[in-house]
């Protein structure tokens, strides 16, 4: 729907929201490149499998993956002002949803990410719940709890008949459906390959739950989420069910993690609970910081960045080989350093520089 | 009976450990309000200091030179993070210093794998590990409880009688004030992470000869040790180290009698979670009210 904007001329509908409106960029308004970046990138999302394949495009899926993980955490913490070191829990519950529903119940794996995604929901919600009560350093010291107690949890003998204990689970190889298999064969000639399988899937999921994250920060929920960030007590005054919206946050956030868990499982066809340390967690938290804690974008650099940095490291290490023996304890000092040289230079992250730099370029005289 | 006299003295001499972690984590907790989660991986990389002070292949000293030496270069190192990484940050937001203490706590744990490989190693201990009580407590466990004491008791007399110590009380209690007095509060800050980086590498020192010296040794150590502070009270010293031996004890009846020594940190999440929310100022803790 088209409106019209003071000075008379036709502007559409989603550009005359807030403030932002106002700013140009080279000419350009900002929500009108906003939405020209997030095309680029959905355009790049979908070229991708056709240049690339093996294990540069399950690379990208896996980036893709971590980008949705961190897009949880972001939703909760950059969105929400509630901390969270333990979203590996919430990662290992989607994972371990989707395993298990595939395992036990021999569903398609196609269809495990929904339920999955609902478990995740109600996990979150509920562990939602207990957080109301806790002030941002206590909720940080029971989610740092929580990380550190999951791997110990999912070993545990009582439920080692679902979780397959400490040997994990071995997955079914998920092949693509035979009505993608005929399209792709009669359009290209070849076959798909099972890598460009998971990264398609990999990508459908990521884009659609993107595309929602999107749509949620710039609704009336996510308006409610930012005020409850920025002042609790003025945004219980204007009305907002604060308990509701912060649980809420918790469960949606857990989801976004949870389904990431899922494509885990199904990209890699095992998952061990040595894959739920709270490795995993400082792996999300480093990817929210560097990105932009409150930023979706940055949710997509921060998942490139924390897989890129151990291929970083190795090379790093590869090259030194003489002078360093143990090249896995450098991707954990690279990581450190950056969140350090983050906290100090950038607060904002990646997504922050960015905005500076379009204020730099859109008040240039 | 026995089994439960064995568990409840095994139970007081992990409890030692966790004391130690809980007094560490509440210093610095009283000092700048905020949680140091990197105090595990600190004090574990102080335990590869002292390893490798003792070890044949590193200087090779007798196991108590390495020992004071070893919690000198701790308290030179804590305080050295105060002032280079926290000082600059002092009035950063919470988001912040939590970032930058899963920044240590990453960076120690890959240092520590980095310089000294993450092979499992032995680490010596004087006191020897033969039983003291036989089927009830060794040596090694009961020298645990008699340092961990002994250190307990210096720390005391530190805060109570001397100038200095009630500076630091006051550096933590009232900065404002404090400074108006003329009290250096960054030097006291500093002073007081590097006590308890200090603290940190004694608990450190004892525990490695039991679960073998590795860059993953202190994570659940260090649960424990937020859990005892917790239970404890946040803002009694004296209240984590009471906390802590009642973390020690609890965790080997619940993983001897009721739940197994698999769920033992389940059960150090439970509690904490439990705590905060029903009793949030713990056992000894002042009750904190805010204005809003």
């Amino acid at each position: 729907m088209a409106s019209t904007d003071m000075a008379g001329k036709s502007v559409p509908a989603f550009l005359n929201q807030n403030p932002k409106d106002r700013i140009l960029v080279l000419g350009v308004p900002l929500p009108l490149l906003e939405r020209v970046c997030l095309y680029v990138l959905l355009a790049a999302v979908v070229v991708l499998p056709m240049v690339y394949d093996g294990y540069d495009i399950y690379e990208f899926g896996k980036i893709l993956m971590y980008m949705l993980a961190v897009l949880g955490l972001n939703l909760l913490t950059g969105f929400n002002g509630q901390f969270s070191l333990g979203h590996s829990a919430f990662f290992a519950v989607g994972a371990y949803a989707t395993a298990i529903m595939m395992d036990q119940l021999g569903m398609p794996y196609w269809a495990t990410i929904i339920p999955a995604a609902a478990v995740c929901f109600v996990a979150g919600f509920l562990f939602g719940l207990p957080a109301l009560r806790l002030d941002g350093l206590f909720l940080a010291l029971a989610t740092f709890a929580l990380a550190i107690a999951t791997p110990q949890l999912l070993k545990y003998d009582g439920i080692a008949h679902l979780t397959g204990g400490v040997q994990g689970i071995v997955l079914d190889t998920p092949y693509p459906p035979g009505w993608v298999d005929s399209i792709v064969m009669s359009i290209t000639g070849e076959e798909l390959s099972l890598d460009r399988w998971k990264y398609m899937f990999t990508a459908f999921v990521a884009v659609i739950m993107f595309a929602g994250a999107w749509n949620l920060v710039h609704s009336r929920t996510g308006r409610a989420l930012i005020a409850i960030r920025d002042n609790p007590l003025s945004a219980k005054t204007m009305g907002i069910n604060t308990s509701m919206f912060k649980s809420a946050a918790f469960g949606v956030s857990a989801m976004y993690t949870g389904v990431a868990g899922s494509l885990f499982a199904i990209m890699d066809e095992y998952l061990a609970p040595e894959s739920f340390t709270f490795a995993e967690a400082i792996k999300f938290l480093v990817g929210g910081v560097i990105g932009g804690i409150a930023s979706l974008f940055g949710a997509i650099f921060g998942g490139w960045f924390v897989l890129e940095i151990p291929n970083i490291a190795d090379l790093a290490a590869s090259s030194l080989e003489n002078y360093i023996n143990n090249p896995q304890g450098l991707t954990g000092l690279i990581y450190g350093l950056f969140l350090i040289f983050t906290v100090y230079v950038m607060p904002m992250g990646a997504a922050g520089l960015a905005q500076i730099l379009v204020h730099k370029i859109s008040t240039r005289r | 009976m026995d089994l439960f006299i064995e568990q409840t003295v095994s139970g007081l001499a992990s409890g030692a450990i966790y004391a130690c972690l809980a007094l560490a984590v509440v210093m610095i907790y009283q000092a700048i309000d905020h949680f140091n989660f990197a105090q595990g991986e600190m004090a574990m990389f102080s335990t590869y200091i002292a390893w490798y002070l003792m070890d044949d292949a590193g200087l090779g000293l007798p196991f108590w030179v390495a020992f004071f030496v070893c919690i000198i270069v701790s308290f030179i190192g804590g305080a050295a993070i105060e002032r280079i990484v926290f000082a600059p940050i002092s009035d950063a937001p919470v988001l912040s210093h939590i970032i930058v203490f899963i920044a240590l706590f990453s960076m120690f744990n890959s240092l520590a794998g980095f310089m000294f490989d993450f092979t499992p190693k032995q680490f010596t201990t004087p006191f020897g590990h033969e039983a003291l009580i036989e089927g009830v407590i060794s040596w090694h466990r009961a020298g645990m409880v008699g340092v961990t004491l002994i250190m307990l008791l210096l720390i005391y007399a530190f805060f109570r009688y001397t100038p200095i110590g009630l500076a630091m009380r006051a550096a933590a209690a009232a900065p404002e004030s404090a400074r108006l007095v003329g009290i250096r509060v960054g030097f006291m800050l500093a002073l007081g992470w590097g006590l308890a980086a200090a603290v940190g590498s004694v608990a450190g020192m004892l525990i490695a000869p039991i679960t073998f010296l590795t860059p993953d040794m202190m994570l659940g150590t260090l649960l424990y040790g937020f859990a005892g502070a917790v239970v404890g009270g946040l803002t009694s010293p004296l209240g984590a180290v009471i906390g802590g031996f009642m973390v020690g004890i609890l965790e080997n009846w619940m993983g001897t009698f009721v739940v197994g020594s698999q769920l033992k940190l389940t059960v150090a999440l439970v509690l904490i979670i439990v705590v905060l929310l029903v009793k949030p100022a713990g056992l000894l803790g002042r009750v904190v009210v805010k204005r809003v």
